[in-house]
């Protein structure tokens, strides 16, 4: 390894303020992560729908737990806050909404829409019998 | 500047010329896009697929993700869910993990983890189709 240079430095990121952009920007990778480990779940339950009632009853058990539940809603959140983010990020990548009110908005539509969107689908798991 | 450099009398200009660059430096970029609009296509059939699950026993949602179209969706969905994840997850190690080998280690660890997400699930799929 070339030994180590002394260049300038970029201010850190602590010198700014934070703002809504950067803290969902850390966000969205969070929830990345995140939905990186709940694939096992997906995995699990095409295993377990492939393996047999016994299996399966397994993983009914451990969805319709306290702890289950909490990890699913969760999971639901994270996958809609990324989904929804992600679209965000796909109109910036088309160079559309840089403007300091369309920015804001996007953002604030990601984090507002992925709440409510959330709550709307456990509200149809509910009402769907899922829930039982 | 290395020792390599001072003991050479060609100058740094020559030594890349003609080399030309891989043409692939955007190429995880792009795939991390194209997978994001397929997920988002795929998001909606998605949770209906798992809609209909909800409540049934494992008879019920082996026949349902057995059929033809359903196992479909449900493959593209894995399939671009774990390019996407794999892509994702290799720029947070390669922003944040700076110790070579620990950092070659972790991104073929996250590659195996990918590719054993995304075969269990395709394998449980098509054992699902095939009614065995």
């Amino acid at each position: 390894m070339p030994a180590r240079i002394d260049r300038p430095l970029s201010p850190h990121l602590q010198t700014y303020r934070m703002t809504l952009t950067m803290a969902l920007s850390v966000v969205h990778r969070a929830t990345g992560l995140a939905l990186y480990a709940g694939t096992l779940l997906l995995v699990w339950w095409l295993i377990a729908a492939a393996s047999g009632p016994a299996a399966y009853a397994q993983l009914q058990a451990f969805a319709g737990s306290w702890i289950g539940r909490l990890i699913l809603f969760g999971y639901t959140w994270a996958l809609v806050f990324h989904l929804l983010s992600g679209i965000r990020y796909l109109i910036w990548d088309l160079t559309y909404g840089f403007e300091a009110r369309e920015r804001e908005w996007l953002t604030r539509a990601a984090l507002i829409g992925s709440i409510v969107l959330t709550i709307l689908l456990w509200v149809l798991v509910f009402a769907m019998g899922g829930g039982r | 500047m290395n020792t390599e450099t001072q003991s050479s009398m060609r100058t740094p200009m020559s030594r890349v010329r003609r080399l030309g660059t891989a043409k692939s430096g955007t190429g995880d970029f792009w795939r991390q896009r194209l997978t994001a609009v397929a997920m988002v296509l795929l998001i909606v059939p998605m949770i209906a697929i798992v809609m209909m699950l909800l409540g049934r026993n494992q008879a019920g949602a082996a026949q349902i993700l057995g059929s033809p179209l359903i196992a479909i969706v449900t493959l593209l969905f894995v399939i671009a869910s774990c390019w996407h994840m794999k892509i994702g997850v290799q720029v947070v190690i390669e922003d944040y993990v700076h110790t070579e080998n620990l950092k070659l280690a972790l991104i073929m660890a996250n590659t195996f983890f990918s590719i054993a997400v995304a075969l269990a699930a395709i394998y449980a799929i098509f054992k699902l189709s095939s009614g065995v």
